[in-house]
């Protein structure tokens, strides 16, 4: 295998409804800054590869025409996928695999706010028997979060912490939509808003954008002087239907995080997509990272959830403290799908 | 379905052939602020293109210029005529169809333009209408502008000499 590594990573901060700028213009900045960081113009780099969807605009054709705020002239060799960035940047570590290419740019957006966001996710769902209930993605992690209480596996204290400290951290991390410090006593004291989840629980609805360089080999370490090297990335999806799986584990990430190599070495920082907070302690478990893991330091997506863009930026967060020094080895997973049907897993370690 | 298996409780019973589910979501569209800006053009009867510097000039523009990945920042105010540089006409009944066919849809290259704008061709006859026709713009009553392309109602030949218009991929370099 080829040695690959994040040499670059580039965040908008993520808001409630970015309402004056269209998509290329919200996404142009957020290229301009990454490329910028890696110090390549967008005819050094070798493959593109971008993750987001139509179905957040409401606009066919919307996706792929941002493409103009990359600039592809004279034509680029691109791919992108109807995904979470963090499977774009999966396809560009795959391309750069093969060796004719050193250099890619992975970049996704989504604005969650145009549309009704929970409603909208739900039309990835069986067409025939689920799809037409409308179960509102809310909804939906109200039935894991059930089963996790009902199972004897959580308590809603539990999810309280989750809360109280992931936007503690994120009052350390200016990209965060949604940052405080109140304890998990006052959280538990709110009325729950789809039971058992209170709206503490539930991640902000959030427009951004965020985009990684990556690098192979010898090239990584002329861009980089402490490129972030992906020791091993993995993913896994489980069936669609939630009554096929046992929603209180999640094996998809637990296989994903084995094939990645997380068991070879303690992993000093974890950023896990969690946008529900019971769903942390399900990808906790999954991935052996003990009570006194460093998990979530940007705050995670309970801090920041631009759909399509939480899981690359959960890459980016843990790729850049590699890349600072201030970490050695880290873990970032993302999600997608219903109640963690998919997940990928990205170990990254520093040299030196 | 001839191999299917039914449960005792759903022998005889009628099969369901098809199902409909309908769905609908609402977006509120975010022009974005080239958008705006042609749009805000319109309704001062004005046909608004951009540039990025050095780049070509957009009609209606996105924000980016798409050779260059950077912002177009620089207005140009283009004049109302221009060139037909490819035309369709409909001759057949679509959903949510506004016109009476058949009618002409065609791309007008603006003079001064690099980026041909759609919209109808009209007091032309589908048999005379051609590539490299010059047309210009028809306007609505000042009072009934706004932020729309329907702010023009149509374009029509304006009895100019037709102008030669390149084949595709003539003059393309990179």
């Amino acid at each position: 295998m080829r040695d690959v590594a994040v040499i670059a990573f580039a965040q908008m901060p993520s808001v409630r409804a970015e309402t004056v700028l269209n998509d290329v213009e919200m996404l142009m900045p957020v290229i301009q800054d990454v490329r910028r960081r890696a110090g390549l113009d967008q005819q050094q780099i070798g493959f593109t590869c971008s993750g987001s969807t139509d179905y957040l605009s409401g606009q066919a054709f919307s996706f792929v025409s941002t493409l103009d705020g990359v600039g592809p002239w004279p034509p680029i060799q691109e791919s992108h996928v109807e995904m979470d960035g963090a499977w774009a940047l999966y396809e560009a570590w795959v391309k750069l695999q093969l060796g004719e290419l050193d250099t890619a740019l992975v970049y996704c957006y989504g604005k969650s706010a145009p549309g009704p966001i929970h409603e909208v996710l739900s039309r990835q769902l069986d067409p025939y028997h689920v799809a037409p209930l409308w179960p509102d993605a809310v909804s939906l992690a109200a039935l894991q979060a059930r089963s996790m209480l009902d199972a004897g596996k959580a308590t809603e204290a539990q999810f309280a912490e989750v809360v109280a400290r992931s936007r503690r951290n994120a009052l350390n991390n200016p990209n965060a939509q949604l940052a405080w410090d109140r304890s998990a006593a006052d959280l538990l004291a709110e009325e729950p808003m789809v039971d058992p989840l209170r709206m503490s629980d539930c991640p902000p609805i959030s427009d951004g954008a965020s985009a990684v360089i990556l690098a192979a080999g010898d090239r990584a370490r002329e861009l980089c002087s402490r490129p972030a090297w992906i020791r091993g990335i993995d993913h896994r999806i489980e069936p669609m239907a939630l009554g096929l799986r046992d929603l209180t584990v999640s094996a998809s990430t637990r296989l994903a995080g084995e094939k990645a190599g997380i068991g070879d070495a303690p992993v000093d920082v974890a950023e896990l997509h969690a946008p529900f907070s019971p769903q942390e302690l399900i990808l906790r478990e999954a991935l052996g990272l003990g009570e006194h893991a460093n998990v979530n330091p940007s705050g995670g997506a309970l801090a920041a959830n631009p759909v399509m863009v939480a899981g690359l930026t959960r890459i980016g967060e843990v790729a850049q403290r590699i890349i600072d020094g201030t970490a050695s080895r880290g873990v970032a997973h993302a999600t997608s799908g219903p109640c963690l049907q998919q997940n990928l897993v990205c170990v990254m370690e520093g040299e030196g | 379905m001839t191999d299917l298996t039914l449960p005792d409780s759903l022998v005889g019973v009628e099969l369901v052939r098809s199902v409909r589910t309908p769905a609908r979501l609402e977006f509120t569209y975010t022009a974005g602020l080239a958008t705006t800006r042609f749009l805000q053009g319109l309704a001062e009867g004005k046909i608004l293109g951009e540039r990025a510097p050095g780049g070509k000039v957009y009609v209606p523009s996105r924000g980016a210029d798409p050779q260059l990945g950077v912002p177009t920042t620089e207005p140009v105010d283009l004049p109302h005529t221009g060139t037909l540089v490819s035309f369709c006409v409909v001759n057949v009944a679509f959903y949510g169809q506004g016109m009476e066919i058949p009618y002409t849809s065609g791309l007008i290259l603006l003079d001064g333009s690099d980026l041909p704008l759609m919209h109808l061709i009209q007091e032309c006859s589908v048999d005379d209408v051609h590539i490299g026709m010059r047309v210009e713009a028809v306007w609505v009553d000042e009072a009934d502008l706004g932020p729309t392309l329907e702010s023009i109602r149509y374009f029509r030949p304006n009895g100019e000499p037709d102008v030669l218009v390149n084949q595709p991929g003539a003059g393309v370099t990179w």
